[in-house]
């Protein structure tokens, strides 16, 4: 009875605030929005320049490749020192360059050189055009041998298929990492500011004289950011299916009970770290910025390759809530209801937010004393 | 004038430095973040995991087998003997690879027709798998070649030389690290000066300031001063660690380098102070701030190119102050770039800091009367 009368408080509280329900509702709508058709990592239309000096039959063949892929869009330029000023200029990501022995040598066969000039600086994209580019000149190879009459004898073919995500499109895994993302900001960073404000206001120091015990206190906390916090996703998994086309191969209940899951994970965050930053809301902004916010970009796998990094970092990676919902959610997203990824992933979460809960609850007891 | 001028800009540092807890978010977590994203935010990718299901007893795909051991890029995890065994490895997560060669794989290459090895990737992180694949791509490709010099088959009728510029051995470390310097950036010089204001907003300690002699140039003076000292140090911090921790060359020059920080942390300074001023709490300057901040980030090209972005997209980045500096800081450092190809990334800077300080100019007034 008391718990209902603390919650309908905080609920009321909560509703009347119009920042947090800003932060609830408008904050997912303009962060998929964003990340959504921000983040991208599909490389297309790329703009390249050629320079054919030993124009032909055979060097048009192999523009041609370049002309029809979607992944480049070339641009003519007349002499080499013009590319390379277009290079130097960031008009042009890339240079093919048939040089002027081109035809001959290759009349000859003595396997003249294509030569490819990328602006490495981001050296992901460079690495992507780069493959894009041995894809065209395999395809060439093969036509050329086509032409020819025979067939393209390589000792080794490759034949590749890639699983759970044939279109290979960077939105399908990065939608449902955004979760991860909207649900960090409207778990820890909303919890960690309010409560922040109401140690700073001394309000909670008021609550901690009624007769309500601290339990109670923390349910009723928890209770309408948990609410409005599902709202977050209701939202974000309404924008994922219906703006971004993202296939659910699993099932949805399941996601919602690990999104569910990791809510709490992360409202259990936002509650230590308001109650560690000793009620400063500068210093709970700053924490919850730099332990949930950014991890949860960087240190979670949402774009960045965990395996990759370096061993101590990835012990760290273990430390961040939002690396276990993004490897359920791209999992369940993309592959389907994979309970070897599932059940240790959500068994981490779990722990994650009773381990939380329980500072908590330890530092609310003793502040009372 | 200046004295007056002096004296507010010592009280702001007073405030900032004095309280233990906002001198540590200032000077502790942007050092951590720095290793810690300089190393997490790669796309390189390492150790890639991978199983091995060879159905032939040949030697040929043996050596091709184990040209991927022998590749500090891949990493063996187990070998399998039956088809059966490779689904489940790949939906748990366990490798993102499997190679597969058929029973007749040797003997395919020694009598021509070539040996077709299947490659099965995990797609949930579609950029890992596509780069995945070139890297399998190239130690195939190097073998075929190898296998044809030494049987003296025949040569491919014209092959790629691909060169990376500025970033030869196309290195993630070296964009990511100097794009750091211009995310810390403006994340501290924002919050500092957002909270310096609203601080005072909350405390009524701004309308104080407004009664004493100081006219409200002097304030913006004086709360402009600081952050922007505080960008400038923390920018020269990450500078500096890049080139000394993180060994990416600086090839530029310094002056551009540091003329280009200074506007950027202007017009940081602007956005913190106009945000700030339309706020009358710290929660809503927060909240302000971190509204600017999380598009001002994904937007800018941090981590995903901003070519990738749809065009509507791409012209809402043309007001993002960090869009500007992080080609700067990328193009001072690995280019070397100039004065004269920079340009066109200063002037824009300049905009967004004069109109940013002027509304917050006007909003200072506007207050006062």
């Amino acid at each position: 009875m008391r718990l209902c009368g603390f919650i309908r408080k905080e609920w009321l509280q909560v509703l009347r605030d119009p920042s947090s329900l800003a932060i609830a509702f408008a904050l997912p709508v303009i962060l998929l929005f964003i990340f959504g058709y921000g983040i991208s990592l599909d490389a297309k239309h790329v703009k390249i320049a050629i320079v054919t000096e030993s124009p032909g039959p055979v060097a048009s063949s192999f523009t041609g490749g370049l002309y029809n892929s979607e992944y480049f869009e070339p641009v003519v330029m007349g002499s080499i020192q013009e590319a390379v000023e277009a290079l130097n200029r960031w008009e042009v990501k890339g240079i093919v360059w048939l040089k002027s022995n081109f035809a001959r040598d290759y009349m000859k066969q003595e396997s003249p050189p294509i030569s490819v000039m990328v602006n490495g600086i981001d050296a992901n994209t460079a690495r992507l055009v780069e493959g894009y580019i041995s894809g065209v000149w395999a395809q060439w190879l093969e036509l050329q041998a086509i032409k020819a009459g025979q067939t393209l004898s390589l000792p080794v073919n490759l034949d590749f298929r890639i699983w759970y995500n044939p279109a290979v499109r960077s939105r399908n895994f990065l939608v449902p990492g955004l979760f991860a993302i909207v649900m960090t900001l409207i778990g820890a960073l909303l919890t960690a500011l309010i409560i922040a404000r109401e140690w700073e206001r001394g309000t909670m120091e008021a609550l901690l004289v009624t007769p309500i015990t601290v339990t109670e206190m923390l349910v009723g906390k928890l209770v309408p950011y948990f609410l409005l916090g599902m709202g977050g996703f209701a939202v974000a998994i309404f924008m994922a299916f219906f703006l971004f086309d993202v296939p659910l191969q699993g099932s949805f209940l399941l996601l919602l009970a690990c999104s569910a899951l990791f809510l709490v994970t992360a409202l259990g965050m936002g509650l230590v770290i308001s109650t560690i930053s000793g009620g400063s809301q500068f210093v709970a902004a700053q924490a919850a910025i730099i332990v949930t916010f950014l991890p949860a970009f960087l240190l979670s796998g949402f774009i960045f390759d965990i395996t990759s990094m370096p061993g101590p970092i990835q012990a760290l990676t273990h430390l961040m809530a939002a690396r276990y919902y993004v490897a359920i959610l791209q999992t369940i997203f993309l592959a389907g209801n994979v309970w070897s990824v599932i059940i240790p992933n959500a068994a981490a979460l779990a722990l994650m937010a009773l381990i939380f809960l329980l500072i908590v609850w330890r530092k609310t007891v003793k502040t009372l004393d | 004038m200046f004295q007056r001028i002096y004296a507010l800009i010592l009280k702001e540092f007073l405030a900032m430095l004095l309280d233990p807890k906002s001198r540590a978010t200032i000077l502790i977590p942007p050092m951590v973040q720095l290793v810690i994203f300089g190393y997490a935010a790669t796309f390189d990718l390492n150790h890639i995991k991978y199983a091995v299901f060879n159905e032939d007893q040949g030697s040929l795909s043996r050596q091709l087998l184990s040209r991927f051991q022998g590749s500090t890029a891949f990493s063996l995890k187990t070998s399998l003997t039956s088809d059966r065994e490779i689904a489940p490895l790949l939906d748990s997560r366990e490798v993102l690879v499997v190679l597969h060669t058929g029973p007749r794989c040797s003997e395919n290459i020694l009598n021509g027709s070539g040996c077709n090895l299947q490659v099965l990737i995990d797609g949930r992180n579609s950029n890992t798998a596509m780069l995945a694949l070139n890297y399998i791509r190239d130690i195939v490709s190097g073998f075929s070649m190898d296998l044809q010099r030494e049987h003296g088959g025949n040569l491919p009728p014209a092959h790629l030389n691909v060169r990376a510029w500025f970033n030869p051995n196309l290195e993630s470390q070296w964009f990511i690290v100097p794009g750091i310097v211009a995310m810390l950036g403006l994340v501290v010089t924002l919050v500092v000066v957002c909270l310096s204001v609203a601080k005072e907003h909350e405390a009524g300690t701004f309308d104080q300031l407004l009664v004493t002699p100081l006219t409200p140039l002097d304030i913006l003076l004086g709360k402009t001063i600081p952050g922007f000292m505080v960008g400038m140090f923390e920018g020269s911090v990450i500078i500096l660690l890049a080139v000394v921790w993180f060994r990416v060359p600086l090839n530029g020059s310094l002056l551009i380098l540091y003329a280009g920080l200074a506007i950027y942390c202007l017009s940081a300074v602007g956005v913190g102070l106009m945000i700030s001023s339309m706020s009358t709490t710290q929660q809503q300057a927060l909240l302000g701030g971190f509204i600017f901040l999380v598009p001002a980030v994904t937007l800018s090209g941090f981590a995903t190119p901003i070519d990738n972005m749809p065009p509507f997209m791409q012209y809402i980045t043309l007001l993002d102050p960090m869009r500007y500096f992080l080609i700067i800081v990328r193009r001072v450092f690995l280019e070397g770039a100039g004065f004269e190809l920079l340009w066109p990334q200063f002037w824009p800077m300049m905009i967004i800091a004069g109109v940013t300080l002027t509304v917050s100019a006007w909003f200072f007034r506007h207050k006062m009367y």
